[in-house]
């Protein structure tokens, strides 16, 4: 409680209250929609100028826009949404942060709780809805409590494995008058995750390091969630040993991507040595990854001979798909910290000669140069198109989100992300529809810097209304379509494991999306020639404003390479393997099934 | 494709939480969406100053599976504690079943005789009724309704199984 409050605390309503609580945690933009079940707290806004209000044109959009937010600045995003329609759309975004761990707090109106069971307007079971979407929810009923469970709701989105919180605000209780409490005099009651690695298995992992013969580290989102000095720390202990790295798709940009120890992404369309690396290896060290089905490929295939090492926050992430020999629950910068502290104190020195052997397998696989293309000068092929976009924007401090599909994983195989924070995809929900929104939360975490959504045609159909959101708000966010007119990642599994029957992939009817760009005021471009490609980006660039380049590219080129589901990750089909008959199934029947 | 078949093992978990709205359904939801079993469940507040609850969850699944469920369990932010009684040591497990019985002659007299045997009370009798009240090991209240299945059984109310450690410590 404050100083001054020491004898009748000053008394306000739930919405200022509310307000309040969202700056004193430092909270200066906020994404929302507003409606009849949050007009109260949309009236505190009115009233104050420490938070902005960013309006979006979907409530999905909101939730995207604070998850980029919050990837690329490490706080956490703020929603504000209205009741029933309002929190139900929200729940896809919601969904998103759980599985990609994002810190996001959700505010939702509802109605007055006294009205609450009876089916009013706009009235939905928001907590029932979202509570196995979020980390935790909460409905609040008393104005009395209304301070400290905001305060709790950000200790539990950013502490322990992040991710997306719901407070559930009824309309009675948001006018209601009650007292403050301030953010100092909060503290959650039971939830304390455990942050720092266990002594002994931090040594009994360092020994194992260094009696490694194959290592290899396996990376992922948790790095970047435990801050960019985990990232610095990552590059310490890599160098330290010598040992090679891959990252997933969420740990890209965790390790520098032109470093030669980096071996690329990894999992079903990670790179030739990758994948190798880790089904070869004796010693994996797995820091904040979780063993993701894209990653394993089929379970009882996956690194048959390795040691495993499992570094994660999060004690369900443990032994959940891939049993491990030693796990550590604990921070990825802490323990970061205590593995290389007990690798110097140990005097450790890796295996150099079976690390030389070692490197010496890896550069084979790498010369098989896996992700090359068929080059063309007459169509754009997809990769050409993120090479070029990598070329032309690698010398500023570019940020990149994507949809989710074919572009995506080009995206991550193709430009090369050196630092964390500047990659932001939806990697475990794939929600097509991510990219745009979420571009836009990061150019309000980042005004200056150069924001570029790679996006699909498909993809960007989803919530290309959030480019009224950029115009109005001038957040010069570039969209770069990658259209090949097909929902390209669907087309090319159809191709590959259902004879080709393209089943309902094509798109009809495309809008132009120049034109499309203009109706928003946004600016348009296009370009068919691979010769106009650099011209094109650069005037993309150039542009003050938010622009949308509508790239023709290739129709047929697929994602290579790939491990067909229920294949095992080191049987990855390449670009250059002979066409197969398509009625010719690449794929188990067990394949079949899964995802 | 899967891993070599463990065996199926019930065990009885012990959960603490805060007594908070929504907190069953939690749990519960945590069950059902990961596609874990329940075999009983029990609830109830075990402290009013502190707010505290505690479930008796009996879940039966290989050891990777009950391992991964404590982790879910404690993965939920209004939980204090999991504790595993079934590994953990010595325990009791008790349940509370009412038991009814219609029949009249021979019949009815057995269905006393027997309940006498397994220390069930009769707590409601009509002439051609009784309902038994039982507590005991879940196997014991198995082996009481078997027994009372030719001899007139109608219904069976149960509480599920409520458990705690033997000996001095706290959980």
């Amino acid at each position: 409680m404050s100083t001054t409050a020491q004898a009748t605390p000053a008394q306000m309503s739930g919405a200022e209250m509310l307000i309040k609580a969202l700056i004193d945690q430092g909270v200066e933009v906020v994404f929302g929609y507003p409606g009849g079940a949050v007009l109260p707290i949309y009236d505190a806004l009115f009233k104050q100028n420490a938070i902005r209000h960013i309006l979006v044109r979907h409530e999905q959009g909101a939730v995207h826009a604070a998850e980029g937010y919050a990837r690329s600045t490490g706080k956490p995003g703020v929603v504000l949404v209205t009741s029933g329609p309002g929190a139900t759309n929200a729940v896809t975004g919601l969904t998103d942060a759980l599985l990609d761990s994002i810190p996001v707090i959700c505010l939702t109106g509802q109605v007055a709780t006294h009205l609450v069971g009876t089916d009013a307007f706009q009235e939905c079971d928001t907590t029932g809805i979202t509570r196995p979407c979020t980390k935790h929810n909460y409905l609040v009923k008393d104005v009395a409590d209304l301070s400290r469970v905001v305060h709790e709701a950000f200790y539990v989105a950013t502490n322990g494995r992040p991710g997306p919180v719901v407070i559930d605000l009824p309309k009675d209780v948001q006018v209601a008058q009650g007292a403050y409490t301030g953010k100092d005099n909060v503290k959650h009651k039971t939830y304390r995750p455990q942050v720092v690695g266990d002594d002994a298995k931090i040594k009994e992992a360092v020994a194992m390091m260094a009696a490694a013969e194959r290592p290899v580290f396996y990376t992922g989102g948790g790095i970047i969630n435990a801050g960019p000095r985990a990232s610095e720390l990552l590059n310490e202990l890599v160098k330290l040993t010598g040992f090679p790295i891959t990252n997933t798709l969420m740990g890209l940009g965790a390790y520098p991507a032109t470093d030669k120890q980096f071996l690329g992404m990894l999992g079903m369309h990670g790179t030739w040595e990758a994948n190798h690396a880790m089904h070869d290896c004796d010693v994996m060290i797995n820091i904040g990854a979780r063993f993701d089905d894209r990653i394993t490929g089929r379970l009882n295939a996956f690194s048959p001979g390795s040691k495993k090492i499992h570094v994660d926050i999060d004690p369900s992430s443990h032994n959940k798909t891939v049993r491990c020999d030693l796990n550590i629950v604990g921070d990825a910068c802490k323990v970061l910290e205590q593995l290389i502290a007990a690798w110097k104190q140990g005097g450790h020195k890796p295996n150099q000669k079976a690390l030389d052997k070692w490197w010496a397998q890896i550069d084979q696989w790498r010369a098989r140069d896996s992700l090359k293309y068929k080059k063309d000068s007459k169509i754009i092929k997809p990769q050409l198109a993120i090479e070029r976009l990598y070329e032309l924007t690698k010398d500023q401090d570019t940020f990149i989100t994507t949809e989710v599909g074919q572009h995506q994983m080009w995206a991550a195989q193709h430009y090369k992300f050196n630092k964390p924070n500047r990659w932001m995809t939806s990697g475990g929900l794939g929600t097509m529809g991510y990219g745009l929104p979420a571009a836009i939360g990061v150019q309000l975490g980042h005004p200056g810097k150069l924001v570029v959504d790679i996006a699909g045609e498909a993809s960007i159909l989803m919530n290309i209304q959030e480019l009224g959101t950029a115009a109005q708000f001038r957040l010069p966010v570039k969209v770069f379509v990658l259209n090949n007119e097909y929902m390209g990642m669907v087309r090319q599994w159809q191709q590959l494991l259902h004879g080709g029957r393209y089943s309902q992939s094509y798109s009809e009817s495309l809008p132009d999306f120049v034109k499309l760009a203009e109706a928003f005021h946004c600016t348009g471009l296009r370009v068919t020639d691979p010769a106009d490609l650099d011209a094109t980006i650069k005037e993309m660039i150039k542009i003050d404003g938010p622009v949308l380049v509508d790239v023709a590219v290739d129709k047929a080129e697929n994602c290579f390479p790939m491990v067909p589901s229920g294949a095992a990750h080191n049987e990855m089909i390449l670009a250059d393997d002979k066409p197969k008959d398509p009625s010719n199934a690449t794929v188990s029947e067990e394949g079949m099934a899964l995802v | 494709m899967s891993a070599p078949q463990q065996p199926i093992q019930s065990h009885i978990l012990s959960v603490l939480v805060d007594n908070e709205p929504g907190i069953l359904a939690r749990v519960v939801g945590l069950f059902s969406g990961r596609g874990y079993n329940i075999e009983s469940l029990t609830v109830a507040e075990v402290s009013d100053a502190a707010h505290l609850s505690r479930i008796t969850v009996v879940t039966s699944g290989p050891a990777n599976v009950i391992e991964q469920i404590k982790a879910q369990l404690g993965r939920l932010v209004p939980v204090h504690s999991v504790h595993d009684l079934t590994v953990e040591g010595p325990h009791i497990a008790r349940e509370l079943a009412l038991i009814k019985v219609a029949g009249t002659g021979d019949k009815r007299v057995e269905s006393l005789r027997i309940a006498d045997i397994f220390r069930a009370r009769a707590v409601d009798s009509t002439i051609e009724s009784f309902v038994f009240e039982m507590t005991g090991a879940p196997e014991k209240i198995n082996a009481f309704v078997e027994l009372m299945k030719p001899l007139g059984l109608v219904d069976v109310s149960r509480t599920g199984v409520v458990a705690i450690s033997r000996g001095p410590k706290a959980l």
